[in-house]
């Protein structure tokens, strides 16, 4: 039956989100993006939301929701909404727990998501976007070398996000015989593990992400992400196509609202410039731009929730939602005239996170 | 509820039986009618007119019933009546666009009498759309050579005749839709906008009914077009033409209170809008579809997922057709729903219309740019579906309008405020 209201439960924490998003994000997300400083308590404040301790299983002690990306995508929307260095700070735990919950052998899950299930922020994360100029998830260059009980890991990986801080990253590699690709549980203190420098970025600058180099990293056959089994690694990339598609769809509602508000009340030859077509049209059509993204990551999530192949639909929503938000975001910019590229104002930083998207590979997860 | 996008099994169904009707009835002759303006798709109206017909029977029934007794007793399901018309009317259009608009119905005029009729007036004027053995035309009559989207400056006056009880009309309508098959073709009636005072402006504007066979209405030309060629576009013109007094659809009274004339059919295009945008997504859905196998038999796949360097520039254009055409349908999809869901959808049909109109006239403009001199010949149907596709940013409304409606809403803005 076609619909497009949430459940209750889901409108109840759109709306829990959207009141951290304004009240206690977006007063900091200028001062940490200036300063390239983490915001730790207030990512701490959204940890406190609980998102990923209800999606955490109750055999292993968490409150056993499913883990459903039509919620996932509602809540990444929201999150964006207030900014995107805090929305996804707060979520790169997920990056590691979620593949978890959904592939980890039950010794694997027994012994690390009750790391999610603490008061505190629990840092935790992922590697799979690589340097250079041709990435594709789908022919990494870093390699799983098998070798007796042991798996040396070989290669760089970029934005891997709060690595300085997290004990526990999840790292995909290509298996150097197979070819397919697996990820691997890997503690920071393993040898061969190096934390290299801070990516210094156009945008996301308040959310710390690390070059880390996988220089014959050897980690015990176990830390093979669902065993035998493995993952199912086309699923994992779609949860991250849409989480990412609805970021860039609360990024750019962001910049939308705000151009919107400017120019109702930005007078200029005596009326506001809002009452000029030419404004006006600009912000009708980011309006529809973000309304047809968000459709696109609820209808590729919905497919992913039914269990069905949802690849096409959510390239296209991710996509789709990439050229979006940098459509929506220079459009409040140019609304905003002198002002859009003043540094005071939110319009620019917008634009600069917006633009990031297609590049954002593996930064998020639903 | 909870977000969902499962299509019911029975409009799944019905989609499949109107695909065949499609390729059976629409694509075989969708050249020939292309190629020969005004010539009449009769397979098509052969076939569908029974089916129809039944169909008008069962609504003018119901719309009937509902006024003479209010059922209370039957269970509440929520209705999916225009999830399943936009998906038929999708279908039909991704057969032949031109051949949907010549569908034997009540179309446009009906969708006004429904609105606005009394009991009387909806068995006197609808019954003929659900019974005999020919088909009827239904049309609507608004436009006029100085009043496109300025619906509020139309010349065509109606003047009452208190010695014969007659509505005497005069005036020209243009670009009415099915207008010779209503008046000429068949027993057929076409709802005419005409003012009762010019200074009053929309509050002075009714419609009438006005019926096949009636004097003094003369449907004068039949416009040659760019696309949608085996659809009739008629200009009528009236010359002291008489109606009967209860051929006014609402009340006579200039801008009486409560009156639903002007107000409820202009609410008529919350529904039209997001149907014509249907029918946009078909026209689109044929282009895709058949890029999609022209390119795979010469081995030429989209390979979804693969990182944009690696994509050709044919397949990166294949994706963003689709992607457009996808964010269309969704966008169609959720202003149908508040259809069904009887919410108020004026922003959000306005939004699909835009939306759907510019991503089938990219789509298919880029169809023919990727096939290259096959996609330009008019040996294949891609060239007529991009000149078939360009109407939807048109009618029902420009994009401009459509989207002049989209900015005062989201604005809050009055009509004074943002023109």
């Amino acid at each position: 039956m076609v619909s497009f209201t949430p459940t209750e439960d889901q409108q109840t924490l759109i709306d829990t989100i959207r009141r951290y998003a304004l009240n206690d994000v977006r007063p900091i997300a200028h001062e940490h993006d200036e300063d390239s400083k983490f915001p730790a308590n207030v990512v701490q404040k959204g940890w406190e939301l609980g998102l990923i301790p209800t999606v955490i299983p109750e055999d292993v002690g968490g409150f056993g929701d499913s883990l459903s990306a039509v919620t996932g995508v509602l809540a990444a929307e929201e999150l964006a909404y207030g900014d995107l260095s805090v929305a996804m700070s707060v979520m790169s735990p997920a990056l590691f727990a979620y593949p978890l919950i959904l592939y980890g052998t039950a010794e694997q899950r027994e012994n690390l998501l009750p790391i999610f299930l603490e008061e505190k922020f629990a840092p935790a994360t992922a590697a799979l976007l690589e340097p250079g100029i041709s990435f594709d998830p789908n022919s990494l260059k870093t390699t799983a070398t098998v070798d007796g009980d042991k798996v040396h890991l070989n290669g760089i990986k970029a934005y891997v996000p709060l690595a300085d801080n997290a004990p526990w990253m999840l790292v995909y590699a290509r298996d150097s015989v197979s070819g397919n690709v697996n990820a691997y549980l890997v503690e920071d203190k393993s040898e061969g593990v190096q934390i290299e420098n801070r990516e210094k970025l156009m945008g996301l600058r308040a959310m710390p992400m690390y070059r880390v180099n996988f220089n014959n990293a050897t980690v015990d056959m176990a830390s093979k992400l669902g065993g035998a089994v493995g993952i199912n690694y086309a699923n994992i990339l779609n949860r991250q196509r849409v989480a990412l598609a609805a970021m860039a769809v609360g990024v750019a509602r962001s910049a939308f609202e705000y151009a919107r508000d400017y120019a109702k009340q930005r007078v200029q030859f005596g009326k506001p410039i809002a009452q000029n077509q030419a404004i006006a049209f600009m912000l009708a059509e980011s309006a529809i731009e973000i309304d047809g993204a968000r459709l696109m990551a609820w209808e590729a999530a919905w497919k992913i929730d039914g269990g069905q192949d949802a690849t096409r639909e959510a390239v296209l929503a991710k996509q789709y939602a990439d050229k979006a938000v940098l459509f929506v975001t220079d459009t409040a910019v140019q609304t905003l005239g002198g002002y859009g590229f003043i540094r005071e104002y939110p319009a620019e930083r917008w634009l600069r996170n917006g633009r990031g998207f297609p590049t954002f590979d593996g930064l998020a997860i639903v | 509820m909870a977000i969902d996008f499962e299509i019911p099994e029975f409009i799944q169904q019905q989609q499949m039986m109107v695909q065949y009707i499609a390729e059976t009835t629409m694509r075989p002759y969708s050249r020939d009618l292309d190629e020969n303006e005004h010539q009449r798709p009769t397979q098509f109206i052969e076939q569908i007119w029974p089916i129809l017909k039944e169909q008008q029977k069962s609504t003018l029934k119901k719309l009937t019933e509902a006024s003479s007794a209010e059922k209370s007793d039957k269970p509440k399901r929520p209705s999916v009546t225009y999830l399943r018309l936009m998906l038929l009317v999708e279908m039909l259009s991704w057969g032949d666009a031109g051949i949907y608009l010549s569908l034997p119905s009540a179309a446009l005029g009906g969708a006004a009498i429904e609105a606005v009729g009394t009991t009387e007036q909806k068995i006197q004027f609808l019954t003929r759309f659900a019974e005999g053995d020919q088909p009827a035309w239904g049309a609507m009559a608004m436009t006029e050579p100085g009043a496109g989207s300025d619906t509020s400056a139309i010349q065509t006056t109606a003047v009452f005749d208190e010695n014969t009880n007659e509505w005497i009309l005069n005036g020209e309508k243009i670009f009415c839709t099915s207008g010779r098959l209503a008046l000429e073709e068949s027993n057929g009636l076409v709802i005419v906008w005409a003012t009762l005072d010019k200074k009053s402006g929309r509050a002075g504007m009714k419609p009438f009914v006005v019926e096949a066979g009636t004097p003094g209405v003369t449907v004068v030309k039949s416009e040659i077009k760019h696309g949608i060629r085996a659809s009739d576009t008629a200009a009528i013109v009236f010359q002291n033409a008489r109606l009967p007094a209860d051929h006014i659809l609402g009340s006579p009274d200039v801008g009486s209170a409560g009156d639903k004339g002007f107000k409820g059919a202009m609410a008529t295009f919350d529904a039209s809008r997001p149907l014509v945008a249907a029918g946009a997504l078909g026209i689109g859905r044929a282009a895709l579809e058949f890029v999609k196998e022209t390119l795979a038999k010469e081995g030429i796949e989209i390979p979804y997922g693969a990182p944009y360097h690696k994509l050709t520039a044919v397949q990166r254009d294949v994706m963003d057709m689709e992607a457009d055409l996808k964010a269309a349908y969704l966008l169609t999809l959720r202003a149908i729903s508040q259809l069904d869901a009887k919410q108020s959808n004026a922003l959000e049909a306005s939004m699909a219309k835009v939306k759907a109109g510019k991503a089938v006239t990219r789509v298919t403009q880029k169809a023919v740019e990727i096939l290259g001199p096959m996609g330009y010949s008019r040996e294949w149907l891609v060239e007529k579906w991009m000149r078939d596709g360009r109407i939807n940013s048109i009618y029902e409304g420009t994009d401009q309008i459509n989207t002049l409606i989209v900015a005062r809403r989201l604005l809050d803005y009055t009509r004074k405020e943002l023109s």
